[in-house]
C-alpha cells in the first residue's frame, strides 16, 4: 500500500514465554484494544517499525501530489481545476499529519525528508507512474485513491494513538477523492469516441500498477505476522486486493470499459473475481528506483527542498528576532 | 470583451473580466505551485490562495459572460480566447519566478486588491458588489499572510533580504498599471459601480510603503510603469505560454464535456 | 540550535461556546504564522471559528506510570454521581 514493503526488524513473532515482563504488558494492551501513546512503554521494533511505516506513508502522500500536480495547470474546465487542486492540496495536509504522528516517535520531519530524498526511505511504487493524460486524474482518483481507501479505513483502528487519530481525519478528508476520479471517469466514459479510448487507455495502464500497491502476497512473511500482531497492520495484502478486486470490476462494467486482465473470471465458489497477479519483478523493480519516473519524482522533491531552504532559513531567522524582541521588551 | 467602452457594451461586462482575468491568471500561477512549495504548510496556504483566486474568477467571469451578451460562460472566456483578449494585470502573468517573487508579487497584488474590493462592496451594481463582498473576506486573510511573509523575508537572513530586495526590483514597474485609467473606468466611476484605480493610489502606495520599510526593502525609481495588460493594448510574452498550458484541453479537444 | 521550525500543536475551537479541541500539530517559525499555518492546515472544510497554537516543548503532561495513583482513585466515589441515589418517582423532577 502506501507503505508497501516495511521490513520489520523483529524475527517474527514472540510467544508470552519468550516475552519480557514489559512486552506481555504491552502486547495484552494491544490485544485488549487499547490505544499506545506516545509517552508509553513500547518494544523499539515497534518503534521502529511505526516510523518507517508511518514515514513511507507520509512519503507517498508528499511524491503522490507530482503525478496530479502535473494536471493541474491543464484542467479542462475552472471547476476541474479547483477540484484537483483541493485534492492535491489534501495529500500536501495528509503527508503533514502523518509526518507529525511519526514525530512524536521522536523522529523530526526534515530528517524524514531527508531519508526520502537519500533513497534511504521509500514511498509507493504507484507515483513512479506517469500521468499522461486527463483521464489518468480519473483513473488515479477511482483506482489508486480507491486502493489507498481500502488500506486506510481498517488503520483508523492501529494500536498507536497518533496514527490512529491521522487515518481517521484523513479518511474523513479523503471520501472525496475517490468520488471525484470515478466522476472524471463517469464524464470521459459518456463522452467522445476520444474520450472513451483516452479512458480505457488510463484504465489500461493504472489496473496492475493499482493492484500492485498492496504489495506482494505477505501469507508466509514474519514481517506482516509481527505488524499484524501489533496492530499496526490489520490486513493481509492479499485479503486486500481480493476486496479491491471485487469492488473494482462492476464499476469498470459500469463505465463500460474492459478491465486489462484475459484472467478475469468469476469464481462462484470463494465469491469473488479470480484474477491475473500483477508482474513481481516490475513492482520490485520500480520500488529499487527503476520505474518510469522515480529518478524525476525525486528531483522534483529534491528541488524543491533545495530552493525553499533560503525561505525556511529566512522566516525562521524573522521569528528569532521576534522573539528575542519580545523578551526584551518584557 | 473589448478595451474601452464601445456603444452598446456594457462598462460591468468590461469590469467583471478585467477582475476576473486579473484572479484568473494570478491562481493559475499560484497553482503552478503545488507540491513545490519550500515547506507543507507553505504549499496548503498557497493552494488555498490559489482556490479563492481561481474560485473568484469563476464568479467574475461568469458575470461578465452575463452583461456582454454573447451567451459565453466563465469557461467560455476563460478557455478560449486568445492572449490579446485577456484584460489582466501584466504584474500577475509573469512567471513564477522563486519564492521571492512569488510572495512579492502576492503583496503586491493583494494589497491593492484589498482596498479596490472595499471599494466595489459599495458598487451600486448588486451583483458587483456581492462578488466584492465575498472576494474581500479571503483578499483580506491573503494580505494578512502575504504581507507578513514579505516583512519577515526582508528582514530574515542576509540572503532572503537580498533575494527580496531583488523580487522587488523585478516587480515593482508592473505596479503603476493597478492606478491607471481609461474611459471604461471613468463611465464606472461616475455610475458609482467601481472607484476611479487613481483615487486608489494614496492608500494602497502607503500600505506598500509600510510594508517595504518593516520588511527593510526599498522600491526602485521607476522611469516609466509598465502598462496594457486591462488596457489589451500589452502583454508580456509570458502570457500566451500559460493560456497555451492552461487552454490545451479544450483546443484540443474541442466542444467535449469533461 | 536546530534549523527546523519548531513544533506547534493546534487547537480549534469548532463552534461558538464548544471548548477548543486539539486538532493536530504543525511546524511554523513563530506563533503568529503558526495560527496562520493552523487556520489552512485545519480549518479548510470550515471546522473552526477560533484557533489556539502552542509550541509543543511548552505542554506538561502526567507521566504514563502515574495512570494509576492519578486516576483510579476515583474509580470507587460513586456518591459523585447523581445515579448513585433512589429518589422516588413521587417526588418529581430533581
Amino acid at each position: 500500500m502506501y507503505a508497501q514493503m516495511v521490513k520489520s526488524t523483529g524475527r517474527g513473532v514472540k510467544s508470552p514465554e519468550e516475552m519480557t515482563p514489559e512486552e506481555r504488558a504491552f502486547q495484552a494492551r494491544i490485544d485488549a484494544d487499547e490505544k499506545i501513546e506516545p509517552r508509553d512503554w513500547m518494544p523499539d521494533g515497534y518503534r521502529k517499525n511505526l516510523i518507517r511505516q508511518i514515514g513511507q506513508h507520509a512519503h507517498s502522500e508528499i511524491v503522490g501530489q507530482l503525478p496530479e500536480g502535473n494536471w493541474i495547470t491543464r484542467a479542462p474546465t475552472l471547476e476541474r481545476k479547483m477540484i484537483l487542486l483541493a485534492k492535491v492540496q489534501d495529500e500536501a495536509g495528509h503527508g503533514l499529519y502523518l509526518y507529525a504522528a511519526a514525530e512524536t516517535l521522536g523522529v523530526s520531519r526534515d530528517a524524514m525528508t531527508e531519508d526520502l530524498l537519500s533513497g534511504r526511505m521509500k514511498y509507493s511504487s504507484i507515483f513512479n507512474y506517469p500521468t499522461l493524460t486527463w483521464a489518468d486524474m480519473g483513473a488515479v482518483g477511482w483506482l489508486v485513491d480507491g486502493a489507498a481507501i481500502m488500506n486506510q479505513v481498517p488503520l483508523q483502528r492501529t494500536s498507536y494513538g497518533p496514527y490512529a487519530r491521522a487515518m481517521v481525519r484523513i479518511c474523513k478528508e479523503e471520501s472525496f477523492h475517490q468520488r471525484q476520479g470515478f466522476d472524471i471517469m463517469m464524464k470521459m466514459a459518456q463522452g467522445s469516441p476520444a474520450q472513451k479510448r483516452m479512458a480505457q487507455d488510463a484504465l489500461n495502464r493504472f489496473w496492475y500498477p493499482s493492484l500492485m500497491m498492496f504489495g506482494p502476497s505477505d501469507a508466509t512473511s514474519v514481517h506482516s505476522a509481527q505488524s499484524m500482531a501489533w496492530r499496526i497492520k490489520i490486513n493481509s495484502n492479499d485479503e486486500l486486493r481480493q476486496k479491491f478486486v471485487d469492488q473494482t470490476v462492476p464499476q469498470a462494467e459500469y463505465l463500460g470499459l474492459t478491465v486489462p486482465d484475459d484472467g478475469l473470471a468469476w469464481n462462484a465458489e470463494k465469491g469473488g473475481y479470480d484474477f491475473t497477479e500483477p508482474d513481481w519483478e516490475e513492482f520490485f523493480a520500480v520500488l529499487k528506483g527503476d520505474g518510469p519516473c522515480n529518478a524525476e519524482r525525486l528531483q522534483a522533491r529534491q528541488k524543491a527542498w533545495d530552493d525553499g531552504a533560503w525561505v525556511r532559513e529566512g522566516l525562521l531567522a524573522h521569528g528569532r528576532k521576534r522573539r528575542a524582541a519580545g523578551i526584551a521588551a518584557q | 470583451m473589448v478595451g474601452g467602452p464601445i456603444a452598446g457594451v456594457d462598462p460591468v461586462a468590461i469590469l467583471a473580466g478585467r477582475m476576473g482575468d486579473t484572479a484568473l491568471v494570478l491562481g493559475h500561477r499560484i497553482s503552478e505551485w503545488c507540491g513545490l512549495a519550500p515547506a507543507l504548510e507553505e504549499d496548503i496556504a498557497l493552494a488555498n490562495t490559489a482556490l479563492d483566486l481561481i474560485g473568484q474568477a469563476k464568479l467574475w467571469l461568469d458575470l461578465a459572460g452575463a452583461r456582454e451578451g454573447l451567451g459565453r460562460d466563465a469557461d467560455g472566456l476563460a478557455y478560449l480566447r486568445d492572449a490579446w483578449d485577456f484584460r489582466n494585470l501584466l504584474l500577475v502573468e509573469r512567471p513564477n519566478g522563486d519564492f521571492g517573487d512569488t510572495i512579492l508579487r502576492q503583496a503586491l497584488f493583494d494589497g491593492w486588491h484589498v482596498q479596490l474590493l472595499a471599494g466595489l462592496r459599495d458598487s451600486r451594481d448588486e451583483q458587483v458588489a456581492a462578488i466584492a463582498a465575498k472576494a474581500s473576506k479571503e483578499a483580506a486573510y491573503h494580505w494578512q499572510r502575504s504581507r507578513e511573509t514579505v516583512i519577515a523575508l526582508g528582514d530574515g537572513t542576509e540572503e532572503s533580504h537580498a533575494r527580496m530586495q531583488a523580487a522587488l526590483v523585478r516587480a515593482w514597474p508592473f505596479v503603476g498599471e493597478m492606478f491607471e485609467s481609461d474611459e471604461t473606468d471613468a463611465a464606472l466611476s461616475s455610475a458609482g459601480i467601481a472607484p476611479a484605480p487613481a483615487t486608489l493610489s494614496t492608500s494602497v502606495m502607503g500600505a506598500f510603503e509600510e510594508m517595504l520599510a518593516e520588511a527593510t526593502l526599498r522600491a526602485p525609481e521607476v522611469s516609466r510603469w509598465q502598462t496594457g495588460g486591462r488596457s489589451g493594448r500589452m502583454h508580456t510574452e509570458h502570457l500566451g505560454h500559460m493560456l497555451s498550458t492552461m487552454q490545451w484541453l479544450q483546443r484540443a479537444y474541442p466542444g467535449c464535456d469533461w | 540550535m536546530s534549523d527546523e521550525w519548531p513544533l506547534w500543536e493546534v487547537f480549534v475551537r469548532g463552534r461558538h461556546g464548544l471548548s477548543h479541541r486539539h486538532v493536530g500539530s504543525l511546524h511554523a517559525p513563530d506563533a503568529e504564522t503558526a495560527i496562520r499555518n493552523g487556520r489552512d492546515v485545519y480549518t479548510r472544510r470550515n471546522e473552526g471559528v477560533s484557533i489556539w497554537v502552542v509550541e509543543a516543548r511548552h505542554i506538561s503532561a502526567t507521566a504514563p506510570g502515574d495512570k494509576g495513583p492519578l486516576f483510579e482513585p476515583s474509580e470507587d466515589k460513586v456518591y459523585r454521581h447523581p445515579s448513585f441515589y433512589d429518589i422516588p418517582d413521587d417526588v418529581g423532577q430533581m
